[in-house]
Protein backbone atom coordinates (compact mmCIF):
# COMPACT_ATOMS: atom_id res chain seq x y z
CA UNK A 1 0.00 0.00 0.00
CA UNK A 2 2.14 2.93 -0.87
CA UNK A 3 -0.52 5.69 -0.81
CA UNK A 4 -1.58 6.89 3.39
CA UNK A 5 -4.93 5.88 3.55
CA UNK A 6 -7.22 9.05 4.17
CA UNK A 7 -7.50 10.12 7.99
CA UNK A 8 -10.96 8.34 8.28
CA UNK A 9 -10.05 5.25 6.52
CA UNK A 10 -6.44 4.92 8.68
CA UNK A 11 -9.31 5.65 12.08
CA UNK A 12 -10.85 2.82 10.92
CA UNK A 13 -7.84 0.44 10.03
CA UNK A 14 -6.81 0.96 13.72
CA UNK A 15 -10.32 0.42 15.65
CA UNK A 16 -10.35 -2.78 13.23
CA UNK A 17 -6.41 -3.92 13.21
CA UNK A 18 -6.84 -3.89 17.25
CA UNK A 19 -10.12 -5.87 17.21
CA UNK A 20 -8.89 -8.74 14.64
CA UNK A 21 -5.46 -8.81 16.13
CA UNK A 22 -6.94 -9.63 19.76
CA UNK A 23 -9.78 -12.17 18.54
CA UNK A 24 -6.95 -13.47 16.59
CA UNK A 25 -4.92 -14.36 19.84
CA UNK A 26 -7.57 -14.86 22.18
CA UNK A 27 -8.99 -17.28 19.70
CA UNK A 28 -5.50 -19.16 20.01
CA UNK A 29 -6.66 -20.30 23.75
CA UNK A 30 -9.27 -22.27 22.07
CA UNK A 31 -9.51 -25.75 23.63
CA UNK A 32 -6.75 -25.63 25.78
CA UNK A 33 -7.47 -22.93 28.80
CA UNK A 34 -7.94 -23.69 32.40
CA UNK A 35 -10.97 -24.55 32.30
CA UNK A 36 -14.08 -25.32 30.05
CA UNK A 37 -16.13 -22.04 31.33
CA UNK A 38 -12.91 -19.77 30.38
CA UNK A 39 -12.27 -21.46 27.28
CA UNK A 40 -16.22 -20.43 26.87
CA UNK A 41 -15.80 -17.01 28.21
CA UNK A 42 -12.44 -16.18 25.97
CA UNK A 43 -13.99 -17.45 22.88
CA UNK A 44 -16.83 -14.90 23.49
CA UNK A 45 -14.29 -12.54 23.64
CA UNK A 46 -12.86 -13.56 20.63
CA UNK A 47 -15.49 -13.99 18.60
CA UNK A 48 -16.74 -10.05 19.73
CA UNK A 49 -13.62 -8.75 18.52
CA UNK A 50 -13.28 -10.53 15.51
CA UNK A 51 -17.19 -9.35 15.02
CA UNK A 52 -16.20 -5.39 15.87
CA UNK A 53 -13.27 -6.31 13.21
CA UNK A 54 -15.26 -6.96 10.77
CA UNK A 55 -17.09 -4.10 10.93
CA UNK A 56 -14.47 -1.49 11.48
CA UNK A 57 -12.22 -2.83 8.36
CA UNK A 58 -15.48 -2.63 6.13
CA UNK A 59 -15.33 0.58 7.09
CA UNK A 60 -11.99 1.16 6.41
CA UNK A 61 -12.32 -0.22 2.72
CA UNK A 62 -15.56 1.41 1.98
CA UNK A 63 -13.97 4.83 2.98
CA UNK A 64 -10.48 4.12 1.14
CA UNK A 65 -12.79 3.63 -1.56
CA UNK A 66 -10.38 1.14 -3.70
CA UNK A 67 -12.66 -1.38 -3.48
CA UNK A 68 -11.07 -3.38 -0.34
CA UNK A 69 -13.64 -5.48 1.91
CA UNK A 70 -12.64 -6.48 5.24
CA UNK A 71 -11.04 -9.89 4.14
CA UNK A 72 -8.64 -8.21 2.13
CA UNK A 73 -7.88 -5.82 4.36
CA UNK A 74 -7.28 -8.82 7.08
CA UNK A 75 -5.94 -10.88 4.47
CA UNK A 76 -3.64 -9.40 2.36
CA UNK A 77 -1.67 -6.71 4.45
CA UNK A 78 1.73 -7.16 5.12
CA UNK A 79 3.23 -5.91 8.81
CA UNK A 80 3.98 -2.39 8.30
CA UNK A 81 0.52 -1.46 6.96
CA UNK A 82 -1.35 -3.07 10.06
CA UNK A 83 -2.22 -0.25 12.64
CA UNK A 84 -2.74 -2.31 15.94
CA UNK A 85 -1.34 -1.10 19.00
CA UNK A 86 1.49 -3.20 20.16
CA UNK A 87 -0.35 -4.62 23.23
CA UNK A 88 -2.88 -7.02 21.66
CA UNK A 89 -0.63 -8.64 19.24
CA UNK A 90 1.99 -9.39 22.34
CA UNK A 91 1.90 -13.32 22.63
CA UNK A 92 -0.95 -15.32 25.09
CA UNK A 93 1.97 -16.30 27.50
CA UNK A 94 0.33 -17.69 30.62
CA UNK A 95 -3.31 -17.31 31.24
CA UNK A 96 -2.12 -14.19 33.97
CA UNK A 97 -0.38 -12.89 31.17
CA UNK A 98 -3.62 -12.75 28.90
CA UNK A 99 -5.78 -11.25 31.67
CA UNK A 100 -3.12 -8.25 32.31
CA UNK A 101 -3.27 -7.70 28.45
CA UNK A 102 -7.41 -8.33 28.32
CA UNK A 103 -7.42 -6.11 31.04
CA UNK A 104 -5.01 -3.19 30.13
CA UNK A 105 -7.23 -2.89 26.58
CA UNK A 106 -10.87 -3.70 27.34
CA UNK A 107 -10.47 -0.46 29.68
CA UNK A 108 -9.60 1.60 27.00
CA UNK A 109 -12.06 0.12 24.51
CA UNK A 110 -15.02 0.89 26.48
CA UNK A 111 -13.61 4.06 27.05
CA UNK A 112 -12.97 4.61 23.34
CA UNK A 113 -16.23 3.23 22.31
CA UNK A 114 -18.39 5.21 24.49
CA UNK A 115 -16.81 8.32 23.11
CA UNK A 116 -16.94 7.02 19.84
CA UNK A 117 -20.48 6.21 20.32
CA UNK A 118 -20.84 10.26 20.62
CA UNK A 119 -18.94 10.56 17.72
CA UNK A 120 -20.42 13.09 14.78
CA UNK A 121 -19.86 10.55 12.24
CA UNK A 122 -22.55 8.48 12.34
CA UNK A 123 -20.98 5.32 10.96
CA UNK A 124 -18.41 4.82 13.54
CA UNK A 125 -20.96 6.05 16.21
CA UNK A 126 -23.12 3.25 14.97
CA UNK A 127 -20.60 0.34 15.45
CA UNK A 128 -19.00 1.87 18.54
CA UNK A 129 -22.24 1.89 20.17
CA UNK A 130 -23.33 -1.64 19.33
CA UNK A 131 -20.26 -3.49 20.57
CA UNK A 132 -19.75 -0.72 23.88
CA UNK A 133 -21.99 -3.82 25.72
CA UNK A 134 -19.99 -6.28 24.42
CA UNK A 135 -16.73 -4.54 26.01
CA UNK A 136 -18.15 -3.44 29.11
CA UNK A 137 -18.34 -6.75 29.68
CA UNK A 138 -15.23 -7.86 28.31
CA UNK A 139 -13.57 -5.20 30.79
CA UNK A 140 -15.94 -6.44 33.85
CA UNK A 141 -14.49 -9.81 32.90
CA UNK A 142 -10.64 -9.38 33.13
CA UNK A 143 -11.00 -6.99 36.18
CA UNK A 144 -12.62 -9.91 38.08
CA UNK A 145 -9.73 -12.45 37.22
CA UNK A 146 -6.84 -9.91 37.85
CA UNK A 147 -8.88 -9.35 41.39
CA UNK A 148 -8.86 -13.53 41.79
CA UNK A 149 -5.49 -14.25 40.33
CA UNK A 150 -4.06 -10.88 42.28
CA UNK A 151 -6.03 -11.47 45.58
CA UNK A 152 -5.96 -15.81 45.20
CA UNK A 153 -2.99 -17.91 46.03
CA UNK A 154 1.23 -16.83 45.95
CA UNK A 155 1.39 -18.42 42.71
CA UNK A 156 -1.25 -16.62 40.93
CA UNK A 157 -0.43 -13.26 42.26
CA UNK A 158 2.98 -13.54 41.03
CA UNK A 159 2.08 -14.43 37.85
CA UNK A 160 -0.72 -11.65 37.46
CA UNK A 161 2.29 -9.43 38.25
CA UNK A 162 4.43 -10.95 36.03
CA UNK A 163 1.76 -10.57 33.44
CA UNK A 164 1.25 -7.08 33.98
CA UNK A 165 4.64 -6.25 34.16
CA UNK A 166 5.12 -7.95 30.74
CA UNK A 167 2.01 -5.71 29.47
CA UNK A 168 2.67 -2.08 31.25
CA UNK A 169 5.22 -1.33 28.41
CA UNK A 170 2.59 -0.96 25.89
CA UNK A 171 -0.19 0.89 27.94
CA UNK A 172 0.63 4.73 26.90
CA UNK A 173 0.59 4.24 23.11
CA UNK A 174 -3.12 3.27 23.54
CA UNK A 175 -3.34 7.48 24.13
CA UNK A 176 -1.02 8.32 22.22
CA UNK A 177 -2.77 11.26 19.91
CA UNK A 178 -2.21 12.21 16.25
CA UNK A 179 -4.06 14.20 13.76
CA UNK A 180 -5.43 10.54 12.30
CA UNK A 181 -7.30 10.63 15.77
CA UNK A 182 -8.12 13.93 15.50
CA UNK A 183 -9.63 13.74 11.97
CA UNK A 184 -12.88 12.12 14.03
CA UNK A 185 -12.73 14.15 16.90
CA UNK A 186 -10.98 11.66 19.06
CA UNK A 187 -9.04 13.21 21.81
CA UNK A 188 -7.58 9.33 23.12
CA UNK A 189 -5.12 11.49 25.75
CA UNK A 190 -8.54 12.89 27.57
CA UNK A 191 -9.40 9.31 28.19
CA UNK A 192 -6.18 8.76 30.33
CA UNK A 193 -7.59 10.04 33.86
CA UNK A 194 -10.52 7.49 33.52
CA UNK A 195 -8.98 4.55 32.49
CA UNK A 196 -6.16 5.31 35.13
CA UNK A 197 -8.84 5.48 37.91
CA UNK A 198 -10.53 2.31 37.04
CA UNK A 199 -7.04 0.25 36.42
CA UNK A 200 -6.00 1.43 40.04
CA UNK A 201 -9.65 0.86 41.70
CA UNK A 202 -9.11 -2.79 39.98
CA UNK A 203 -5.41 -3.46 41.43
CA UNK A 204 -6.81 -2.21 44.82
CA UNK A 205 -9.06 -4.49 45.29
CA UNK A 206 -6.92 -7.09 43.74
CA UNK A 207 -4.20 -5.94 46.28
CA UNK A 208 -1.86 -5.29 43.75
CA UNK A 209 0.96 -2.30 42.75
CA UNK A 210 0.54 -0.89 39.22
CA UNK A 211 4.00 -2.08 37.83
CA UNK A 212 7.14 0.45 37.68
CA UNK A 213 7.29 3.03 35.10
CA UNK A 214 8.69 1.70 32.17
CA UNK A 215 9.92 3.21 29.08
CA UNK A 216 6.62 3.31 26.57
CA UNK A 217 7.31 1.01 23.66
CA UNK A 218 5.57 2.57 20.23
CA UNK A 219 5.01 2.16 16.91
CA UNK A 220 2.25 0.22 16.34
CA UNK A 221 0.44 2.62 14.82
CA UNK A 222 2.86 3.88 12.20
CA UNK A 223 3.03 -0.12 11.39
CA UNK A 224 6.50 -0.61 13.50
CA UNK A 225 5.36 -3.97 15.23
CA UNK A 226 7.02 -6.48 17.89
CA UNK A 227 8.29 -9.54 15.83
CA UNK A 228 5.31 -11.25 17.17
CA UNK A 229 3.11 -9.72 14.81
CA UNK A 230 4.26 -11.30 11.44
CA UNK A 231 4.14 -14.89 13.02
CA UNK A 232 0.55 -14.10 14.10
CA UNK A 233 -0.02 -13.03 10.07
CA UNK A 234 1.47 -15.68 8.57
CA UNK A 235 -0.85 -18.35 10.57
CA UNK A 236 -3.71 -15.99 9.81
CA UNK A 237 -3.11 -15.39 6.10
CA UNK A 238 -2.14 -18.62 5.08
CA UNK A 239 -4.96 -20.11 3.26
CA UNK A 240 -5.49 -16.73 1.53
CA UNK A 241 -1.77 -16.12 0.63
CA UNK A 242 -1.73 -20.17 -1.33
CA UNK A 243 -4.87 -19.97 -2.83
CA UNK A 244 -4.87 -16.75 -4.63
CA UNK A 245 -8.28 -15.97 -5.76
CA UNK A 246 -9.73 -19.08 -4.35
CA UNK A 247 -13.45 -17.89 -2.87
CA UNK A 248 -14.00 -19.68 0.82
CA UNK B 1 -20.17 -42.92 18.05
CA UNK B 2 -19.75 -40.54 20.79
CA UNK B 3 -22.20 -42.42 23.18
CA UNK B 4 -21.49 -46.37 22.11
CA UNK B 5 -19.93 -48.45 24.68
CA UNK B 6 -16.76 -48.93 23.43
CA UNK B 7 -15.59 -51.01 26.16
CA UNK B 8 -16.51 -54.27 24.23
CA UNK B 9 -17.14 -56.19 27.76
CA UNK B 10 -20.68 -57.43 28.96
CA UNK B 11 -21.73 -54.58 31.93
CA UNK B 12 -20.95 -56.42 35.47
CA UNK B 13 -23.81 -57.99 37.15
CA UNK B 14 -25.85 -55.99 39.26
CA UNK B 15 -25.78 -56.36 43.06
CA UNK B 16 -28.06 -57.70 45.00
CA UNK B 17 -31.17 -55.32 44.09
CA UNK B 18 -34.94 -55.51 45.79
CA UNK B 19 -36.80 -57.43 42.78
CA UNK B 20 -40.15 -55.56 43.05
CA UNK B 21 -38.09 -52.10 43.01
CA UNK B 22 -36.74 -53.06 39.75
CA UNK B 23 -39.39 -54.60 37.92
CA UNK B 24 -41.10 -51.16 39.13
CA UNK B 25 -38.21 -49.39 37.51
CA UNK B 26 -38.14 -51.47 34.14
CA UNK B 27 -42.01 -50.86 34.04
CA UNK B 28 -41.42 -47.24 34.58
CA UNK B 29 -39.08 -46.69 31.79
CA UNK B 30 -40.87 -49.21 29.40
CA UNK B 31 -43.34 -46.84 30.02
CA UNK B 32 -41.26 -44.29 28.28
CA UNK B 33 -41.25 -42.53 31.74
CA UNK B 34 -38.61 -39.78 32.51
CA UNK B 35 -36.65 -41.10 35.67
CA UNK B 36 -35.16 -38.38 37.41
CA UNK B 37 -31.98 -37.85 39.84
CA UNK B 38 -33.79 -38.34 42.82
CA UNK B 39 -35.85 -41.48 41.85
CA UNK B 40 -34.99 -44.92 42.61
CA UNK B 41 -32.40 -46.43 39.82
CA UNK B 42 -30.71 -49.92 39.57
CA UNK B 43 -26.84 -49.28 40.32
CA UNK B 44 -26.34 -50.69 36.88
CA UNK B 45 -28.11 -48.80 35.35
CA UNK B 46 -26.94 -45.44 37.12
CA UNK B 47 -23.07 -46.53 36.24
CA UNK B 48 -23.58 -47.38 32.30
CA UNK B 49 -25.32 -44.03 32.52
CA UNK B 50 -22.14 -42.33 34.12
CA UNK B 51 -20.26 -43.95 31.65
CA UNK B 52 -22.19 -42.74 28.41
CA UNK B 53 -22.75 -39.45 29.53
CA UNK B 54 -19.17 -39.15 30.46
CA UNK B 55 -17.74 -40.61 27.52
CA UNK B 56 -20.21 -37.98 25.61
CA UNK B 57 -19.01 -34.94 27.55
CA UNK B 58 -15.79 -35.64 26.99
CA UNK B 59 -15.80 -36.69 23.30
CA UNK B 60 -17.22 -32.77 23.21
CA UNK B 61 -14.36 -31.27 24.72
CA UNK B 62 -11.85 -33.73 22.96
CA UNK B 63 -13.39 -32.84 19.79
CA UNK B 64 -12.87 -29.13 20.19
CA UNK B 65 -9.11 -29.80 19.36
CA UNK B 66 -9.50 -31.26 15.84
CA UNK B 67 -11.36 -27.93 14.79
CA UNK B 68 -9.73 -25.59 16.88
CA UNK B 69 -6.54 -26.57 15.11
CA UNK B 70 -8.16 -24.25 12.06
CA UNK B 71 -9.72 -21.44 13.87
CA UNK B 72 -6.61 -19.08 13.87
CA UNK B 73 -6.27 -20.17 10.23
CA UNK B 74 -9.98 -19.68 8.89
CA UNK B 75 -9.95 -18.54 5.45
CA UNK B 76 -12.10 -15.03 5.99
CA UNK B 77 -13.90 -13.21 9.36
CA UNK B 78 -17.07 -14.61 8.52
CA UNK B 79 -15.86 -18.62 8.36
CA UNK B 80 -13.60 -18.12 11.83
CA UNK B 81 -16.03 -16.12 13.81
CA UNK B 82 -18.74 -19.73 12.39
CA UNK B 83 -15.58 -22.02 13.42
CA UNK B 84 -15.18 -20.08 16.58
CA UNK B 85 -18.56 -20.04 17.66
CA UNK B 86 -19.39 -24.08 16.87
CA UNK B 87 -16.40 -24.96 18.93
CA UNK B 88 -17.39 -23.02 21.92
CA UNK B 89 -21.12 -24.45 21.39
CA UNK B 90 -18.95 -28.36 21.82
CA UNK B 91 -17.61 -27.08 25.01
CA UNK B 92 -20.70 -25.57 26.23
CA UNK B 93 -22.14 -29.21 25.07
CA UNK B 94 -19.41 -31.23 27.31
CA UNK B 95 -20.55 -28.69 29.93
CA UNK B 96 -24.37 -29.58 29.88
CA UNK B 97 -23.01 -33.41 30.08
CA UNK B 98 -21.12 -33.55 33.08
CA UNK B 99 -24.17 -31.48 34.90
CA UNK B 100 -26.03 -34.03 33.82
CA UNK B 101 -23.76 -37.08 34.55
CA UNK B 102 -23.08 -34.73 38.11
CA UNK B 103 -26.37 -35.95 38.89
CA UNK B 104 -25.88 -39.31 38.72
CA UNK B 105 -22.97 -38.45 42.07
CA UNK B 106 -19.97 -38.33 39.86
CA UNK B 107 -17.61 -35.19 39.58
CA UNK B 108 -16.56 -33.62 37.07
CA UNK B 109 -13.24 -33.87 38.59
CA UNK B 110 -13.53 -37.26 39.10
CA UNK B 111 -14.48 -37.46 34.85
CA UNK B 112 -11.71 -35.48 33.82
CA UNK B 113 -9.38 -37.62 35.91
CA UNK B 114 -10.77 -40.70 34.36
CA UNK B 115 -10.16 -39.19 30.75
CA UNK B 116 -6.48 -38.10 31.51
CA UNK B 117 -5.52 -41.44 33.01
CA UNK B 118 -6.83 -43.15 29.59
CA UNK B 119 -9.51 -44.91 31.38
CA UNK B 120 -12.81 -43.48 30.04
CA UNK B 121 -12.89 -43.33 26.35
CA UNK B 122 -14.29 -40.76 24.12
CA UNK B 123 -15.23 -41.07 20.45
CA UNK B 124 -12.61 -42.40 18.11
CA UNK B 125 -13.38 -39.85 15.46
CA UNK B 126 -11.01 -37.11 16.77
CA UNK B 127 -8.18 -39.35 17.22
CA UNK B 128 -7.63 -38.61 13.06
CA UNK B 129 -6.02 -35.00 12.22
CA UNK B 130 -7.32 -32.24 10.78
CA UNK B 131 -4.50 -31.41 7.70
CA UNK B 132 -6.44 -28.71 5.21
CA UNK B 133 -9.32 -26.76 5.23
CA UNK B 134 -12.01 -28.93 4.00
CA UNK B 135 -11.52 -31.48 7.65
CA UNK B 136 -13.42 -28.41 8.91
CA UNK B 137 -16.12 -28.73 6.01
CA UNK B 138 -15.74 -33.24 6.54
CA UNK B 139 -16.19 -32.80 10.29
CA UNK B 140 -19.20 -30.31 10.56
CA UNK B 141 -21.04 -32.56 7.69
CA UNK B 142 -20.01 -36.34 8.88
CA UNK B 143 -19.26 -35.58 12.39
CA UNK B 144 -21.51 -33.79 13.65
CA UNK B 145 -24.36 -35.48 10.86
CA UNK B 146 -23.30 -38.97 12.47
CA UNK B 147 -23.56 -36.87 16.27
CA UNK B 148 -27.40 -35.89 15.20
CA UNK B 149 -28.30 -39.23 14.44
CA UNK B 150 -27.09 -40.86 17.29
CA UNK B 151 -28.32 -37.92 19.25
CA UNK B 152 -31.74 -37.18 18.21
CA UNK B 153 -33.68 -40.62 19.56
CA UNK B 154 -31.86 -39.75 22.41
CA UNK B 155 -33.85 -36.86 23.51
CA UNK B 156 -36.60 -39.15 24.13
CA UNK B 157 -34.05 -41.55 26.11
CA UNK B 158 -34.96 -42.78 29.49
CA UNK B 159 -32.76 -40.48 32.37
CA UNK B 160 -34.61 -36.94 32.66
CA UNK B 161 -31.23 -34.73 32.83
CA UNK B 162 -29.62 -36.58 29.72
CA UNK B 163 -32.82 -36.63 27.47
CA UNK B 164 -32.85 -32.40 28.25
CA UNK B 165 -29.01 -31.86 27.78
CA UNK B 166 -30.04 -33.71 24.06
CA UNK B 167 -32.38 -31.56 23.17
CA UNK B 168 -30.24 -27.82 23.56
CA UNK B 169 -27.64 -30.03 21.66
CA UNK B 170 -29.25 -31.30 18.80
CA UNK B 171 -30.48 -28.15 17.84
CA UNK B 172 -26.99 -26.98 17.88
CA UNK B 173 -25.59 -30.24 16.23
CA UNK B 174 -27.78 -29.37 13.68
CA UNK B 175 -26.29 -26.51 12.65
CA UNK B 176 -23.02 -27.95 12.65
CA UNK B 177 -23.94 -30.39 10.10
CA UNK B 178 -25.12 -27.72 7.87
CA UNK B 179 -22.41 -25.16 7.86
CA UNK B 180 -20.13 -27.49 7.52
CA UNK B 181 -22.01 -28.95 4.41
CA UNK B 182 -21.96 -25.54 3.40
CA UNK B 183 -18.16 -25.28 3.03
CA UNK B 184 -17.77 -28.35 1.52
CA UNK B 185 -20.74 -27.41 -0.97
CA UNK B 186 -18.08 -24.31 -1.40
CA UNK B 187 -14.87 -26.06 -1.91
CA UNK B 188 -16.28 -28.68 -4.49
CA UNK B 189 -17.54 -26.15 -6.52
CA UNK B 190 -14.54 -24.03 -6.42
CA UNK B 191 -10.95 -24.22 -8.19
CA UNK B 192 -9.58 -27.71 -8.59
CA UNK B 193 -7.08 -27.20 -5.44
CA UNK B 194 -10.31 -26.65 -3.07
CA UNK B 195 -12.62 -29.56 -5.15
CA UNK B 196 -9.25 -31.98 -4.66
CA UNK B 197 -9.15 -30.62 -1.07
CA UNK B 198 -12.88 -31.39 -0.57
CA UNK B 199 -12.53 -35.03 -2.27
CA UNK B 200 -9.40 -35.51 0.16
CA UNK B 201 -11.29 -35.13 2.94
CA UNK B 202 -14.34 -37.00 2.43
CA UNK B 203 -12.13 -39.81 1.55
CA UNK B 204 -10.39 -39.41 4.98
CA UNK B 205 -12.90 -39.03 7.39
CA UNK B 206 -15.94 -41.42 5.55
CA UNK B 207 -13.95 -44.69 7.14
CA UNK B 208 -13.60 -42.97 10.50
CA UNK B 209 -17.56 -41.49 10.46
CA UNK B 210 -18.73 -44.62 10.00
CA UNK B 211 -16.90 -46.14 12.87
CA UNK B 212 -18.64 -43.45 14.94
CA UNK B 213 -21.73 -45.78 15.06
CA UNK B 214 -20.06 -48.29 16.70
CA UNK B 215 -19.49 -51.71 16.56
CA UNK B 216 -21.34 -53.95 14.27
CA UNK B 217 -24.53 -55.24 16.62
CA UNK B 218 -23.53 -58.72 16.61
CA UNK B 219 -19.97 -57.55 18.32
CA UNK B 220 -22.19 -55.00 20.70
CA UNK B 221 -22.60 -57.36 24.10
CA UNK B 222 -24.71 -53.93 26.08
CA UNK B 223 -27.01 -53.16 23.03
CA UNK B 224 -30.03 -55.33 24.35
CA UNK B 225 -29.76 -53.99 27.60
CA UNK B 226 -29.30 -50.93 26.68
CA UNK B 227 -32.41 -50.41 24.09
CA UNK B 228 -34.25 -51.73 27.40
CA UNK B 229 -33.21 -48.89 29.54
CA UNK B 230 -34.10 -46.25 26.75
CA UNK B 231 -30.17 -44.90 26.77
CA UNK B 232 -30.41 -46.81 23.50
CA UNK B 233 -32.85 -46.46 20.86
CA UNK B 234 -31.66 -47.43 17.98
CA UNK B 235 -29.23 -50.12 17.21
CA UNK B 236 -25.46 -49.24 15.60
CA UNK B 237 -26.18 -51.00 12.46
CA UNK B 238 -29.54 -49.67 12.13
CA UNK B 239 -27.63 -45.82 12.88
CA UNK B 240 -24.99 -46.87 10.07
CA UNK B 241 -27.55 -47.67 7.34
CA UNK B 242 -29.41 -44.78 8.09
CA UNK B 243 -26.34 -42.22 8.01
CA UNK B 244 -25.10 -43.73 4.59
CA UNK B 245 -28.43 -43.51 2.99
CA UNK B 246 -28.92 -40.16 3.61
CA UNK B 247 -25.08 -39.09 3.12
CA UNK B 248 -24.07 -40.63 -0.11
CA UNK B 249 -26.56 -38.28 -1.98
CA UNK B 250 -25.62 -36.03 -0.18
CA UNK B 251 -22.31 -35.82 -1.40
CA UNK B 252 -23.41 -36.70 -5.07
CA UNK B 253 -25.25 -33.45 -5.22
CA UNK B 254 -21.83 -31.64 -4.91
CA UNK B 255 -19.58 -33.79 -7.27
CA UNK B 256 -17.79 -35.94 -4.51
CA UNK B 257 -17.45 -39.23 -4.31
CA UNK B 258 -17.92 -41.72 -0.81
CA UNK B 259 -14.56 -43.54 -0.96
CA UNK B 260 -15.99 -47.44 -1.35
CA UNK B 261 -16.24 -48.99 -4.50
CA UNK B 262 -19.01 -51.37 -2.75
CA UNK B 263 -21.37 -48.67 -2.58
CA UNK B 264 -24.38 -49.36 -4.45
CA UNK B 265 -28.20 -48.73 -4.24
CA UNK B 266 -30.12 -51.78 -3.32
CA UNK B 267 -33.73 -51.42 -5.37
CA UNK B 268 -35.02 -54.64 -2.87
CA UNK B 269 -33.15 -53.44 0.42
CA UNK B 270 -34.09 -49.67 -0.23
CA UNK B 271 -30.93 -48.96 1.06
CA UNK B 272 -27.20 -48.28 0.07
CA UNK B 273 -25.17 -51.26 0.32
CA UNK B 274 -21.64 -50.42 1.58
CA UNK B 275 -18.20 -52.46 2.01
CA UNK B 276 -16.97 -53.64 5.37
CA UNK B 277 -15.53 -51.29 7.48
CA UNK B 278 -12.16 -52.10 8.87
CA UNK B 279 -12.57 -53.14 12.37
CA UNK B 280 -9.52 -53.52 13.36
CA UNK B 281 -8.63 -50.14 12.61
CA UNK B 282 -11.41 -49.67 15.24
CA UNK B 283 -10.99 -51.74 17.64
CA UNK B 284 -7.12 -50.12 17.83
CA UNK B 285 -8.07 -46.63 17.81
CA UNK B 286 -10.24 -47.43 20.82
CA UNK B 287 -7.52 -49.03 23.02
CA UNK B 288 -5.75 -45.40 22.47
CA UNK B 289 -3.60 -46.20 19.07
CA UNK B 290 -5.38 -43.58 16.85
CA UNK B 291 -3.16 -41.42 14.76
CA UNK B 292 -3.40 -38.62 16.77
CA UNK B 293 -4.55 -40.06 20.15
CA UNK B 294 -1.08 -38.95 21.96
CA UNK B 295 -1.08 -35.76 20.57
CA UNK B 296 -5.05 -34.88 21.61
CA UNK B 297 -4.31 -36.66 25.32
CA UNK B 298 -1.21 -34.32 25.49
CA UNK B 299 -3.14 -31.24 24.81
CA UNK B 300 -5.78 -31.77 27.45
CA UNK B 301 -3.58 -33.01 29.92
CA UNK B 302 -1.43 -29.83 29.11
CA UNK B 303 -4.61 -27.80 29.64
CA UNK B 304 -5.63 -29.43 32.59
CA UNK B 305 -1.82 -29.19 34.24
CA UNK B 306 -1.21 -25.46 32.98
CA UNK B 307 -4.42 -24.42 34.28
CA UNK B 308 -3.62 -26.12 37.58
CA UNK B 309 -2.81 -22.49 39.59
CA UNK B 310 -6.10 -20.86 37.69
CA UNK B 311 -8.46 -23.44 39.25
CA UNK B 312 -6.12 -23.29 42.53
CA UNK B 313 -6.39 -19.17 42.31
CA UNK B 314 -10.33 -18.98 42.05
CA UNK B 315 -11.03 -21.58 45.26
CA UNK B 316 -8.13 -19.74 47.31
CA UNK B 317 -10.02 -16.30 46.54
CA UNK B 318 -13.68 -17.58 46.81
CA UNK B 319 -12.69 -18.66 50.60
CA UNK B 320 -10.69 -15.78 51.10
CA UNK B 321 -14.05 -13.60 49.92
CA UNK B 322 -16.20 -15.33 51.69
CA UNK B 323 -14.21 -14.91 55.05
CA UNK B 324 -14.40 -11.75 54.88
CA UNK B 325 -17.51 -11.38 54.05
CA UNK B 326 -18.49 -13.49 57.07
CA UNK B 327 -15.99 -10.88 59.34
CA UNK B 328 -18.14 -8.06 58.30
CA UNK B 329 -21.45 -9.20 59.02
FE1 LIG C 1 -21.46 -31.16 20.26
FE1 LIG D 1 -20.00 -32.70 18.25
FE1 LIG E 1 -21.31 -30.02 16.87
Amino acid sequence: MADAPPPLAACALRLGDDALILGQRLSEWCGHAPAIEIDLSLANVALDQIGQAAHFLGLAGEIEGKGRDADKLAFHRDVMDFANCLLVEQPNGDFAQTVARQFLFSHYQELLYAALAESKDARFAAIAAKALKEVKYHATLASDWVVRLGDGAEESRARMIAGLDWMWRFADELFAADEIDAALGLDKAALRSAWDARIDAVLADATLERPAAHRPVLGGRTGRHSEHLGHLLSEMQFLQRAYPGAAW
Amino acid sequence: MYTTDMTGKKTAQPVAEDPARVAAFEARVANDEFIEPKDWMPEAYRRTLIRQISQHAHSEIVGMLPEGNWITRAPNLRRKAILLAKVQDEGGHGLYLYAAAETLGVSRDEMTEALLSGKAKYSTIFNYPTLTWADIGAIGWLVDGAAIMNQVPLQRTSYGPYARAMVRICKEESFHQRQGYEIMMHLAQGTPEQKRMAQDALDRWWQPSLMMFGPPDDKSPNTEQSMRWRIKRETNDELRQKFVDITVPQAEAIGLKAPDPALKWNEARGHYDFGEVDWDEFWAVVKGDGPVAKERMQARRKAWDDGAWVREAARVHAVKRAAAKLAAE
